[in-house]
């Protein structure tokens, strides 16, 4: 990208000022070579943003910014429903709620390196991953209609875990306002094998060592110990949540055609908030976060029980569980006034500061854990939420590493046998069903993830708390 | 000119496109691009049949359910398709898609198609009078 469309505000805060429809700036947080190394798409796609309704302070992208369609992947805006606010189903993304959960396991490194094959099998047998996978747990009617709405407390009333677990979730695991009710037959028929099952693309299982720590203090509040292995689980609401994105843009393309919303895309297709679509596309949208919820929750049951049979007797609390795609209603300060907001995070994570109410009390002094992903063999991260970010960036950070090459590209580059032994030599045991997709999904066809995050950390959108590198990868 | 199918790049997702002398052919083309995002076509035997019957108010919205509609099948049915058969006339669809149930061993599915997108949705007849038929999808 052409550094030249920009003010530089700060080293790593770039703003495009209004220009025609927009009605806000647009702000990248960045360094200057992930800004050029960003495609022209992702400033084009955030002044797109830009233009909708009631769009509040700016169309801002996350360090890991990539193009999507509609709002870039890593974008973030809020929307006030007083100002006539928006509401996109293309702005919260097809894996409606897709995330990352993180669970502690108390072992050490060397405990389970003689055993790493052997629980890379295990963990492959019993986690169902991949297109084609069916989970063991056939939900319907009545009951899809309770899971819809009570997320991973379901989950958890079904047997699925600890009630201990839903203090560690965003939202006590209960996304609040779910209506089941405007989730189409088509959407739930999607799901009903669908629990359980990690997916497919760049959702994983890691087993993950703690490499490094960057903040004791913060690690201890945590329970993060270097040297000690997690388990972190990424993926999302399934054929459900995919199945509401897909009816919800058909119908926000004649919903913003009636309410003569100007749309620069198509894919921004929006409905104001206080409107019927609005409120029934935020309805779905919530029973989708509960189905995520609820699917991890479930997995995180299977890892355990697998972990189980390895290390038997074995506790693994719930270190947290973070969302990516979402749109949340949220009190923020804006200009001395608080206001309630819709803030849409698209490809990027919740990231509440110290003392904000809606975290768990053992983390309210230091703030939310923010968990960043990786791309199989390269490290994942640890954040912790800042003030400043709230004023920033409405509480917000960045994801992950951000794709940097297509999958097209990736399949040209790399093959999977390349691949798996690459990682093999990296101390990786990887396993997967389909060596095209451990190709496209090569880790080199993202951003470098360290970058990424240390952007976050010096813009102090979120904090490094600790560094995490993979020993077993299922992938999806 | 034969039809024909083909991939477009994004650089997180995957385009899809088909292209043949009737809006029809062009339609049938790229549910085969479809399959392609997920398998080697070659690999997948038309022995089952499943119908599909849809209608909309234009042409590209109707593009766009009928790929969101093998999407469900796909999922529903955990099925692959390789050959398409289309049939459209005055904005109605009528698809007879025969493939046969996943088999993760055979197929070894790179990715999931999470749903069809209006970026790069597009029906239209090109310079050299064929129809073509794009978007992109998310996987």
């Amino acid at each position: 990208m052409d550094l030249s469309y920009f003010k530089k505000i700060s080293h790593w805060t770039w703003q495009l000022m209004p220009e025609d429809r927009m009605r806000v700036p647009a702000i990248i947080f960045a360094s200057e070579s992930l800004l050029a190394e960003m495609d022209d798409k992702v400033l084009e796609q955030l002044s797109n943003v830009a233009t909708l309704p009631g769009i509040v302070a700016a169309s801002m992208a996350m360090p890991d910014a990539h193009w999507g369609y509609g709002f870039p992947i890593g974008g973030v805006a809020a929307f006030d429903p007083d100002l006539g606010g928006v509401v996109s189903a293309g702005g919260v993304g097809f894996d409606i709620a897709c995330g990352v959960r993180t669970l502690l396991t108390g072992l050490h490194f060397e405990e389970i390196l003689p055993r790493k094959k052997n629980l890379a099998d295990l963990l492959f047998q019993t986690i169902p991953a991949g297109l084609g996978s069916k989970g063991n747990l056939k939900v319907k009617n009545k009951d899809m209609d309770q899971l819809l709405l009570k997320g991973a407390k379901w989950a958890v009333e079904q047997g699925y875990g600890d009630k201990a677990d839903l203090d560690k979730i965003e939202e006590r695991g209960t996304a609040k306002g779910a209506r089941p009710e405007f989730v189409s037959a088509k959407a739930k028929q999607r799901q009903e094998r669908e629990m359980g099952t990690l997916g497919s693309g760049n959702h994983y299982l890691e087993v993950q060592v703690i490499e490094e720590i960057y903040d004791q203090k913060v690690a201890q509040v945590f329970g993060l110990r270097q040297n000690d292995c997690v388990v972190s689980i990424h993926c999302g609401s399934r054929g459900l949540g995919h199945q509401i994105a897909t009816e919800f843009m058909r119908e926000m393309i004649m919903e913003a055609k009636r309410q003569k919303i100007y749309l620069p895309d198509r894919d921004l297709a929006c409905a104001p908030i206080n409107s019927k679509t609005g409120q029934e596309y935020l309805g779905a949208m919530r029973a989708a976060i509960n189905c995520a919820l609820a699917n991890r929750q479930i997995l995180t049951h299977l890892v355990r029980q697998t972990f189980d049979v390895v290390f038997p007797g074995i506790n693994m609390p719930l270190l947290y569980d973070v969302a990516h795609n979402t749109c949340r209603e949220e009190y923020h300060e804006v200009s001395g006034q608080k206001r309630k907001l819709f803030v849409h995070r698209k490809g990027a994570t919740r990231a509440f500061g110290p003392g904000h109410p809606d975290l768990p009390l053992e983390y309210r002094d230091v703030g939310q854990p923010v968990l960043i992903g990786g791309s199989m063999g390269t490290s994942s991260y640890i954040l912790v939420g800042t003030e400043k970010g709230m004023q920033l960036s409405f509480g917000s950070a960045c994801h992950g590493a951000g794709r940097t090459m297509s999958r097209r590209q990736a399949k040209k580059m790399y093959t999977g046998p390349k691949i798996v032994q690459d990682l093999d030599q990296q101390g990786i045991e990887i396993r997967g069903h389909s060596y095209r997709g451990l190709a496209e999904e090569a880790p080199d066809a993202y951003k470098d993830v360290s970058e990424v995050v240390e952007v976050a950390h010096k813009t102090h959108l979120a904090y490094k708390v600790a560094r995490l590198r993979p020993i077993i990868c299922i992938k999806g | 000119m034969k039809p024909y199918w083909d991939h477009f790049y994004h650089q997180a997702d995957i385009g899809i496109i088909g292209a043949g002398p009737t809006v029809s052919s062009a339609f049938a083309q790229a549910g085969l691009a479809l399959t392609a995002v997920i398998t080697e076509l070659d690999k997948v035997r038309p022995v089952q049949e499943k119908e599909i019957s849809i209608e909309a108010p234009e042409l590209d919205i109707l593009f766009f359910d009928y790929i969101n509609e093998i999407i469900f099948l796909i999922s529903t049915q955990g099925m692959l398709f390789s050959e398409y058969t289309v049939k459209i006339e005055n904005l109605s669809l009528e698809a007879t898609i025969k493939g046969e149930p996943i088999d993760v061993q055979k197929h070894a599915p790179a990715v999931e198609v999470k749903g069809a997108t209006f970026s790069g949705l597009k029906v239209f007849k090109n310079n050299q009078g064929f129809w073509v038929a794009k978007c992109i999808v998310d996987v």
